[in-house]
């Protein structure tokens, strides 16, 4: 039918596996942004809810490693982190194989995208999800970007990537979400976790908030590395919602540092 | 060395709830089959934080295995801040590639 609703959201560990060490009211003000999202997303009418993860070695690794993935399943299982570590007790999440595969064939018309039949969701997604359907009552396709092992997925292929989930969106009779989720600047899992730049990440959103496909397209590896960590090649999944956006305007719901949860959390999305 | 199999056993470790149970069994039997260094061995029975920092271990892959042996976040970040302290920089991997040292500095 139509794609009823895009934005993005961080998904770090720490949001869920360390909430008890960030200062509660910025904490409490992350999770509000994440129920708010939470409530336009079903306003929306979505049916579907299509995930783009930056994924952290759960399912692919550097002996076949896509650029691109879909999943296509009716159940996934997650999360592959201990449930403890994590804060989020192991779940079955509800697929929608049908779904996912005519999505597949339609986004393969423009990009080459793997498709998983099996897929175990990390943080990467359940941190998302645990806010976003705590009740488990809406289908998920997973879709997965490599921004970890380098070579990485360019970030012009993650734009047209966007523009292809646009499309397929658009051609399945369903209503569909799409939630990008990732870092800005960090340095995850590292000695450095912790480290935020600010400037940086406020000067990527503005260029997110205008869908200016030049100025997103514009970093390269070496730069985003110095400047906004390895965690900071996860804009991936940020430019594959502005392309899956068409243009439209971005808003800024939320966007605080927060250095036990290694980020700046981050809610967004586009008035489509 | 073989960073390669080194992370390749810890995505199927991380992953794999049956390779966690034999990994707590027999953590040096679970290890044949891969293509390891003595150093790189010892460093996955100990298991070693900072060395497989230091030998270029992915921090997401490295999280994961720290998260399953119930090491505490500011104990594994300071583990990984020690085992540079001890062994030098990221020897390989994309730390090395992008010249992180791991010394805190943009």
């Amino acid at each position: 039918m139509a794609l009823v609703y895009a934005g993005v959201c961080s998904h770090a560990p720490g949001i869920t596996g360390r909430a008890d060490q960030a200062d509660p009211d910025v904490r409490d003000g992350l999770y509000a942004a994440f129920h708010r999202m939470r409530e336009d997303i079903e306003a929306s009418g979505a049916e579907a809810l299509i995930v783009v993860a930056a994924e952290h070695f759960a399912n692919f690794f550097m002996d076949n490693m896509p650029s691109f993935a879909i999943g296509l399943a009716d159940f996934y299982d997650g999360p592959i982190e201990d449930a403890q570590w994590l804060g989020i007790d192991k779940f079955c999440a509800p697929g929608n194989r049908d779904l996912s595969q005519r999505i597949i064939v339609e986004v393969m018309q423009t990009s080459d995208v793997a498709y998983a039949e099996e897929w175990k969701f990390d943080h990467g997604i359940a941190v998302p999800l645990h806010f976003l359907t705590p009740s488990f009552d809406m289908p998920i396709i997973p879709a997965n970007i490599n921004c970890q092992g380098p070579p990485l997925t360019p970030l012009h292929r993650s734009w047209a990537f966007g523009e292809s989930l646009r499309r397929a969106a658009d051609a399945v009779p369903e209503k569909i979400a799409i939630v990008g989720t990732g870092g800005i600047s960090h340095w995850p899992a590292t000695p450095d976790s912790g480290k935020i730049n600010e400037a940086w990440d406020r000067d990527f959103l503005d260029r997110w908030c205008r869908n200016d496909r030049d100025a997103l397209l514009a970093y390269d590896d070496l730069t985003v590395y110095a400047d906004a960590g390895q965690g900071g090649f996860e804009i991936r999944t940020f430019i594959c919602i502005s392309a899956a956006a068409a243009g439209a305007p971005g808003t800024v719901h939320f966007c605080e540092p927060i250095p036990i949860f290694a980020v700046s959390c981050t809610i967004a999305s586009y008035d489509l | 060395m073989s960073l390669y199999y080194v992370q390749k056993f810890l995505y199927q470790l991380n992953r794999d709830e049956a390779l966690q149970e034999q990994y707590d069994a027999d953590r040096r039997g679970v290890l044949t089959g891969y293509e390891l260094t003595d150093e790189e061995v010892e460093a996955l029975v100990a298991p070693d934080i900072g060395l497989l920092f230091h030998l270029g271990v992915n921090g997401q892959i490295l999280m994961h295995f720290a998260a399953l042996h119930q090491i505490e976040w500011t104990d594994y970040l300071q583990r990984m801040g020690d085992g540079i302290a001890k062994h030098g920089p990221v020897r390989e991997g994309v730390y090395a590639m992008t010249g992180y040292e791991g010394v805190g500095e943009a």
